[in-house]
C-alpha cells in the first residue's frame, strides 16, 4: 500500500526521531511511504490566531500537494485534524472546497490509519517499561481517534501502561495560546505535569508532538526524570 | 451590577485569579464532583444521550428561526392571561419600564428570585437609586449580596468561590451570626432571615429559564424553592426574561429541562420546577395581582441572523464552564463579565463589543471540551475561532507585532522555497541560545515559551534531508 507521509512542520524541524519511527514502523506494515518534499504547514497556528487569510494560501499549498496521495498518514492528531477542517474552511469555494474534501476523505493520523486501514491491533512491538500516554484534546474531541492508541500500546510486549489522572484535560499547548496566554498555560501544564508524576511512569506517550513539546519542555525545565515519547516510537521499538 | 465586573485589565484579573489559591482549589474540586455527577446522568445513565442533544438543539435552532413568531404568539398569551408584556430593546429601556412600575405600587421592598439577565442590565443598581431594599433570595447570590456585591463566578452556582468558612464570616459580619460553618446551620440563618424578606415584600422580580409561547407561561428551574415564594407572596410580580428563551410549547419545555437539570447540576430534576402562568385568578389562592413579562433584546437581535446565532441556543446549564480547563485555573472573576467560561468568552465580547473584551476569545486552548458537553450543542470553540477571525480580519485590533508575525509566517508556510530556506538556517540562527539540545532562553515570540519551558533546539538533519538520503540508499541512523 502506498502511503504519503504528511510529517508536519513540528517534526520536520524539530523532532526528526518522530518522522523517521512513523517511516520506520509504516514500511515494516508493508506500506511503500512517499514524502512529497513541497509540504511545508498545514497553517494552524496562523488559522487559530484567526489570520484565516494569511492561512489560506498554505492550505492551498498543501492541498496541491497531497492530490495524488491515496492515503495521507500524519504522526500528529491535530495536524491531520486540520486537513479535515479544510472543507468547513473553504466552504462555498468552487475550486477549492472540493479539493479539500477528497483530501480530509484520505487523512488519517498514523496510530488510526494502522486500526482502521491496514486493520493491525498489533505491531509486534516491544518496549520495556512503565508508560502513560496524554490523550491529546484535537485528535481525541475533533478528529474523534480514541481507541486506536490505545489499543496498539496494549499490544505491546512488555509495556506496563497507567492511566494518566485527568486525561481528559488539555495541557494547555493551543497553539499560540501557549505564548499568548503563557500565565494561564503554565498552570495548565503544571497539573498536566502533576499528574504525570502521580502515575509514577518513567515515560510520558502521547500521539501530537506539540503536546508533547509543551509537556516535555516543562518537564525539563523543572528537571523532572520523566522521558517523553512520540507513540511512532514505542511502536517502533523491537 | 452590570454584566462587566471589576475594573482590573484582564491580565491583572489573571493574575490575581491564579494567585487565589483558595478559589483554584474550590473551583477545581468543584468542576471534579460536577462533571461526574454529570457524566452520571447523561452518557453514563442515557445510551441516546446524543439524541437528546440533538433535540435539544433542533428545538433551540427552530425557536430562533421563528423567533418572531413565537415571541408574537408568547405576547398573546400573556395578555390573554391578564399579564403586561413590555418589549424592551436596550437595558435603558427595561429598567425604565421596570422604575415605572415600581413607582406606580410605590414598592419598597423588593424580593429576586435567581436571574442572569437582571445582573446584565444592572436592575439592582436602578432599584436601590429608587429608594428600595432589594433582596437576592437565592442563597448563593444572596451570599455574594451580603458580602458588598461580591460579583458571582458562576453563572449556576454564583459564589462557587466561597467556602462555608467565609459565608459564616461574612453572616456574622453582616447578620450579627453566631453559630459555625456547619451548612445546615448557615442555611437555617438564611431561611430564617429570608422568610421575614419574603414576608414584607411588596415586588418580586423573577428570571425566566424557559417561557412557553403556545400557553404564555413561564417556568423557574431551582433547588431552594425561593422562587415559589418571590411568585406566591408579592401582590405583583416582574419576571424579567432574555428574548430568545422561549419555548413552543410544553413539550419542548420538558425536553430543555431534562437537558439543563441533568447538565447543570447532574441531577434528573431539580426539588422545584415552577411554571407559572399570568397573575393570580379568581379560585386561586395565591400569586400576584399583577404580572409584569420584560422580554429584553439588549443586543441579542444583531447576534441573530450572524455567524453567532448558535450562541443564543444556550440554556445557560454551565456544564461548558465546568469542563474548561482555563476557567479552572482562572475562575470565573478574571472574565471580568458575569457571563464567564466557554460561554462568557463567546457571548461577552457580543453584548459588551470587543474594545472592552477582545481577549477573551484568546483564553482558550480550543481544546473543545466545551463543544463536547454542550446540551445544545453550541459548536463553543468555533465560535471563539470566529470571534479571533473578527478581530483580526474585520475590525483590526490584532496587535501590529503579531501581524507581521503571522504575515511572516503565512509567507513561509504557503512558499515551500522560504520554508526549506528557514528551516535550513534555523539552527544556525538558533544556535547562540542553544545548549545541548535545548533553549533554554528563546528570543523574540520564543521568550515567552522559554519564559516557561525548554524549547528543543532545530535538528541539525532535518527529517526531509534524511528522508532524501535515506531513499538514496544511504545508510543513515
Amino acid at each position: 500500500m502506498k502511503v504519503t507521509l504528511f510529517a508536519t512542520c513540528i517534526v520536520d524541524m524539530f523532532q526528526g526521531n518522530v518522522g523517521k519511527a512513523t517511516v520506520e514502523l509504516l514500511e515494516r506494515l508493508g506500506c511503500e511511504v512517499e514524502f512529497p518534499e513541497s509540504q511545508v504547514c498545514c497553517g494552524q497556528p496562523s488559522y487559530n490566531s484567526g489570520y484565516v487569510k494569511e492561512s489560506k494560501e498554505a492550505m492551498k499549498r498543501m492541498i496541491e500537494t497531497f492530490r495524488d496521495a491515496e492515503y495521507v498518514v500524519s504522526p500528529s492528531g491535530s495536524c491531520a485534524f486540520m486537513f479535515h477542517e479544510y472543507p468547513h474552511i473553504f466552504a462555498g469555494d468552487p475550486v477549492w472546497e472540493p479539493k479539500a474534501k477528497a483530501l480530509a476523505a484520505k487523512t488519517y493520523e498514523l496510530t488510526q490509519f494502522i486500526v482502521e486501514v491496514l486493520k493491525v491491533e498489533d505491531v509486534g512491538a516491544r518496549f520495556e517499561g512503565n508508560v502513560t500516554y496524554h490523550t491529546s484534546c484535537h485528535m481525541t474531541r475533533l478528529l474523534g481517534v480514541k481507541e486506536p492508541p490505545m489499543i496498539l500500546l496494549k499490544n505491546v510486549k512488555g509495556l506496563k501502561f497507567t492511566e494518566l489522572p485527568g486525561k481528559e484535560q488539555c495541557c494547555g499547548f493551543g497553539g499560540t495560546f501557549s505564548v499568548k496566554m503563557s500565565q494561564i498555560s503554565e498552570q495548565m501544564v503544571d497539573e498536566k505535569v502533576h499528574h504525570v508524576e502521580e502515575t509514577g511512569a518513567q515515560y510520558l506517550v502521547g500521539a501530537d508532538a506539540a503536546c508533547l513539546m509543551n509537556i516535555g519542555g516543562r518537564m525539563e525545565r523543572l528537571g523532572k526524570p520523566v522521558k517523553v515519547l512520540h507513540i511512532a516510537e514505542i511502536l517502533n521499538s523491537r | 451590577m452590570s454584566m462587566k465586573i471589576g475594573t482590573e485589565q484582564f491580565k491583572e484579573r489573571v493574575d490575581s485569579g491564579i494567585h487565589d489559591d483558595f478559589m483554584r482549589g474550590a473551583v477545581a474540586g468543584a468542576q471534579d464532583g460536577m462533571s461526574l455527577k454529570r457524566k452520571a446522568v447523561t452518557t453514563d445513565e442515557m445510551s441516546n444521550w446524543e439524541d437528546w442533544r440533538n433535540h435539544g438543539e433542533e428545538i433551540r435552532q427552530h425557536v430562533l428561526e421563528y423567533l418572531d413568531y413565537y415571541l408574537e404568539q408568547l405576547s398573546e398569551n400573556v395578555a390573554k392571561r391578564g399579564g403586561h408584556v413590555f418589549f424592551a430593546q436596550t437595558k435603558e429601556e427595561a429598567n425604565e419600564y421596570i422604575r415605572s412600575v415600581v413607582q406606580k405600587k410605590n414598592a419598597k421592598k423588593i424580593v429576586k428570585s435567581k436571574s442572569m439577565v437582571t445582573e446584565e442590565i444592572s436592575l439592582n443598581a436602578m432599584l436601590q437609586e429608587e429608594g428600595c431594599e432589594v433582596v437576592e433570595t437565592d442563597l448563593g447570590e444572596y451570599i455574594l449580596q451580603l458580602d458588598d456585591h461580591d460579583p458571582p463566578s458562576h453563572i449556576v452556582v454564583p459564589a462557587l468561590h466561597k467556602n462555608k468558612e467565609q459565608i459564616r464570616e461574612v453572616f456574622e459580619k453582616k447578620l450579627a451570626y453566631t453559630k459555625t460553618s456547619k451548612p445546615e446551620e448557615l442555611a437555617y440563618q438564611a431561611r430564617v432571615t429570608l422568610r421575614e424578606k419574603f414576608l414584607e415584600a411588596d415586588l418580586g422580580i423573577t428570571g425566566c429559564n424557559f417561557a412557553v409561547a403556545e400557553t404564555g407561561s413561564f417556568s423557574l428551574v431551582t433547588n431552594e424553592g425561593n422562587a415559589d415564594l418571590v411568585t406566591a407572596l408579592p401582590k405583583t410580580q416582574i419576571t424579567v426574561m432574555g428574548m430568545e428563551r422561549i419555548v413552543p410549547t410544553f413539550e419542548e419545555m420538558e425536553i430543555l429541562v431534562s437537558l439543563l437539570t441533568r447538565n447543570a447540576v447532574g441531577q434528573k430534576l431539580t426539588s422545584y420546577i415552577t411554571v407559572l402562568t399570568g397573575p393570580r385568578e379568581e379560585l386561586d389562592v395565591d400569586g400576584p395581582e399583577e404580572f409584569h413579562l420584560v422580554i429584553v433584546d439588549n443586543g441579542r437581535s444583531t447576534i441573530l441572523g450572524g455567524e453567532f446565532q448558535s450562541v443564543l441556543q444556550c440554556i445557560r446549564c454551565g456544564a461548558c464552564i465546568n469542563v474548561c480547563p482555563v476557567y479552572r485555573h482562572i475562575g470565573g472573576h478574571s472574565y471580568g463579565s458575569i457571563y464567564p467560561g466557554p460561554i462568557g468568552a463567546v457571548l461577552t465580547p457580543l453584548l459588551g463589543g470587543y474594545d472592552e473584551y477582545k481577549e477573551l476569545p484568546y483564553a482558550s486552548t480550543l481544546c473543545g471540551a466545551c463543544t463536547e458537553v454542550c446540551p445544545v450543542k453550541i459548536p463553543l470553540h468555533n465560535l471563539l475561532h470566529k470571534h479571533r477571525e473578527v478581530i483580526v480580519e474585520k475590525e483590526g485590533k490584532a496587535p501590529v507585532s503579531e501581524k507581521l508575525l503571522m504575515k511572516a509566517f503565512g509567507l513561509g508556510a504557503a512558499s515551500p522555497t522560504l520554508y526549506k530556506i528557514g528551516s535550513k538556517i534555523a539552527p544556525a540562527a538558533l544556535n547562540p541560545f542553544t545548549s545541548g539540545d535545548k533553549i533554554s532562553k528563546g528570543p523574540g515570540p520564543l521568550k515567552a515559551w522559554t519564559d516557561i519551558r525548554d524549547f528543543p533546539a532545530p535538528n541539525k538533519e532535518r527529517f526531509r534531508d534524511w528522508f532524501k538520503h535515506r531513499e538514496k540508499g544511504d545508510k543513515r541512523p
